[in-house]
């Protein structure tokens, strides 16, 4: 393939990658900046929405759409559900102390995981999309017989991939609003600046942070309720997007939610890009490396503000 | 001695211990199994240690395997079991993951007595669990499908008589491929051993049928996305050959075919890219027309032996190579036959040798070795089979099919002998 097409189609790969790691990641970064909770059992939220997302979309018969915007609701809901009832189940237990929630949430990691194994099973299972149309993509050239446009091999992205991106923007835009133009989002911040404070003013805070969680784990649910007709739902999906989103909010700043989509833009679209022209395990390395070097440089990430 | 320590039984006891036993032979009659080998020879029943892919990236040929073994085992039993003996397996979970598998295989040896193990697959498994295996001096029985075995990279211990090598397969592939279908090829293979098995042998094979590999594209097993790999595709390519394994198996010919959209180059795949995959999947409509390598036709041919049937309903599969209490639960059906044959060469071995323990685990090997060939029969159902004692490999027929309306239907079938190729290793000259 011609380096122009092949740019375009990698660019495409990591602008879907990017959406999804954006939702994700959001999830990931809302809860450490809200409750200063390290979540180390996000993937597995992301993972049970993938699921729950099978099991909502194989129970419709007819039309996969019926099944999927079925889904869209449902498994963030129960995902969310099931972390605020964590919440109050163990991470108020541990009074939010740093550590005792990381190694709380790595316990929620593998009760999260195992259950999933136990009951939805080992296999992979898809989710058919909604509508999923190859779309050829053209590609233009100044040659010698003046402006051209070819169509070439291989060029082509699908009509549910552009949905994810197009939804994702649309989440993202319903969650700047939630949290700059609402009552709800006024809260959260208040509780995020100086939750004492806040408590205070009468804020009910502890159930602000389960509100939170249960919101964090609904993103990443959303995410995987997009991807899995892309792939599929299995119960060993959330690594990836736990790594994953931890870069991108280190990169962006731990807590900052512009920050996190610059981040997730830039990991998804450069892990696209590095991918298709060298390699996959290339791509992880330099994110690595870029988080590696913002912890030493920049250690509050790009839009963080200085602890 | 005093008088208390000699009780004469009172008559309540004895009518009690009396009842009691009688209670258990009316039980035992009822209870099948119990009686049948009561009175057989050496201790207790023949213990076979299955290290199964529970869970982690091989699940869904696990559970198959699992299906096929269990079968094998209830039928080996009816037939009266090995040498006398009831046989039963054990049954662990390596979660696919070699560390484990090495782990399992010494539970198996030292924690539950078996007398052997057997049934793994997934390549990475066998080379971290065979070392094991030798060094506990218990027989390995692998039903992997790599050239590890006959390789020569394992030991005495490890033998895999129930399933063709990848060496074998990818040769016996070449001159069908070079002749119908196209000399320039892009090979897209899972990078660990049992791909590279494929990228080195396939490359040699074709070589020498006059094609070439245009390029080799390896994609990490656990790898969930894969448009980004495809554009390394050079546009000459005539042939394009894949195999994949994992979870994600589905994706990955889903996005070929999003990839080529309607100009796409032959395609010929190994069946373990769709294993456990339904071929009527929305999104595979474009292998109509592809070829596959099947171990064994999963769609029952027109031509289906008698063999076949019976063993379709033993371990409960369909004429479409899925579950029959559930037909979207698609079996592993290329490789699972390779647990039955294996089951059943494992009772010859024991048979010939006279096996009563563990001590005689060293004959059983030999009297493997000593094996020359396997008749297409309902022990072999898959077909017939040539043994090759000195690299522990066993050879045999494979199928090249054309999805036809939606079917597989077999096009060619290569002879035994087009797998065949110089020995590697001749592990009769080691010691135990």
């Amino acid at each position: 393939m011609d380096f122009g097409p092949h740019l375009l189609l990698a660019s495409l790969e990591g602008a879907v990658t990017a959406a999804i790691l954006a939702l994700t990641a959001m999830g990931l970064s809302i809860v450490f900046g809200v409750m200063r909770v390290v979540n180390v059992a996000h993937g597995e939220f992301f993972m049970i929405g993938a699921v729950i997302a099978w099991a909502v979309a194989s129970s419709f018969t007819g039309n996969p759409a019926i099944g999927f915007i079925a889904a869209l609701i449902v498994a963030p809901l129960i995902a969310g559900i099931i972390a605020a009832v964590a919440d109050k189940l163990i991470l108020q237990r541990v009074n939010y102390d740093p550590d005792r929630t990381i190694v709380a949430t790595i316990g929620l990691l593998y009760i999260i995981q195992q259950t999933a194994l136990m009951t939805f099973g080992p296999d992979a299972r898809p989710v058919t999309p909604p509508f999923n149309t190859r779309l050829s993509l053209p590609w233009f050239e100044i040659g010698e017989s003046g402006f051209v446009m070819t169509w070439p091999w291989g060029l082509s992205t699908t009509s549910y991939k552009l949905f994810v991106i197009v939804a994702a923007i649309a989440v993202l835009t319903g969650l700047w609003v939630l949290m700059t133009r609402t009552k709800a989002g006024l809260i959260m911040r208040a509780t995020q600046q100086d939750s004492e404070t806040a408590q205070a003013f009468g804020v009910p805070v502890k159930r602000v942070y389960s509100y939170v969680f249960g919101l964090g784990a609904g993103l990443a649910a959303v995410g995987a309720v997009l991807v899995v007709p892309i792939q599929q739902a299995h119960y060993l999906m959330g690594h990836d997007p736990l790594l994953l989103s931890f870069i991108v909010v280190i990169i962006g700043g731990l807590g900052s939610l512009p920050g996190t989509v610059i981040a997730a833009i830039l990991i998804g679209m450069s892990d696209g890009i590095i991918s298709v022209f060298f390699s996959p395990t290339l791509a992880k390395i330099i994110a690595t490396l870029v988080v590696a070097l913002v912890l030493v440089f920049r250690p509050h990430g790009l839009l963080g503000k200085k602890v | 001695m005093s008088d208390k320590s000699i009780k004469d039984p009172t008559r309540r006891s004895a009518l009690k211990l009396l009842g009691a036993g009688a209670g258990l032979a009316a039980a035992s009659s009822f209870i099948p199994g119990i009686s049948r080998f009561a009175h057989a020879e050496g201790a207790g029943p023949i213990k076979l240690g299955f290290q199964m892919h529970s869970t982690g990236i091989g699940a869904s040929y696990g559970r198959w395997y699992d299906r096929t073994t269990q079968a094998a085992v209830a039928r080996i039993n009816e037939m009266g079991g090995i040498n006398g003996r009831e046989v039963v397996i054990v049954t662990e979970d390596d979660g696919t993951d070699p560390k484990r598998g090495a782990e399992v295989v010494e539970k198996f040896a030292t924690q539950h007595n078996c007398d052997m193990v057997f049934g793994t697959l997934f390549s990475h498994v066998v080379y971290g669990s065979a070392p094991r295996a030798g060094e506990l001096k218990i027989p390995y029985f692998v039903c992997s499908e790599g050239h590890h075995v006959a390789s020569g990279a394992l030991n005495r211990y490890s033998m895999q008589p129930g399933i063709t090598d990848v060496r074998s397969q990818v040769q016996a592939m070449a001159p069908f491929i070079a002749n119908n279908l196209g000399k320039k090829i892009t090979m897209v293979y899972p990078d660990f051993a049992f791909g590279h098995d494929h990228r080195d042998y396939f490359t040699a094979a074709i070589e020498a049928q006059g094609g070439e590999v245009v390029a080799s594209i390896a994609i990490p097993p656990t790898e969930t996305s894969f448009t980004r790999y495809f554009p390394n595709i050079p546009r000459e390519t005539e042939v394009l050959y894949h195999v994949m394994v994992g979870p994600a198996v589905l994706t990955f010919v889903k996005e070929l075919g999003e990839f080529f959209g309607p100009q796409r180059p032959e395609i010929f795949g190994f069946l373990d890219s769709l294993e456990a995959v339904g071929l009527n999947t929305p999104g595979l409509e474009f292998l109509e027309g592809t070829y596959f390598w099947e171990g064994n036709p999963r769609h029952a041919q027109a031509d289906q032996s008698e063999f076949d049937k019976s063993f379709r309903a033993a371990v409960g599969v369909n004429e479409m190579g899925a579950s029959i209490d559930d037909p979207n639960d698609i079996s592993t059906y290329s490789h699972m036959f390779s647990c039955w044959e294996t089951l059943n060469v494992i009772k010859k071995g024991m048979e010939a040798s006279g096996y009563k323990g563990p001590k005689d685990r060293q004959s059983l090997i030999e009297a493997v070795e000593a094996m020359t060939a396997f008749e297409h029969s309902d022990d072999h159902p898959q077909g017939a089979k040539v043994m090759n004692g000195k690299t522990h490999q066993v050879f045999g027929h494979q199928f090249i099919s054309k999805v036809t309306n939606g079917k597989m239907v077999v096009e060619h079938t290569t002879s035994i002998e087009d797998g065949f190729y110089e020995d590697a290793v001749d592990y009769t000259t080691q010691s135990f």
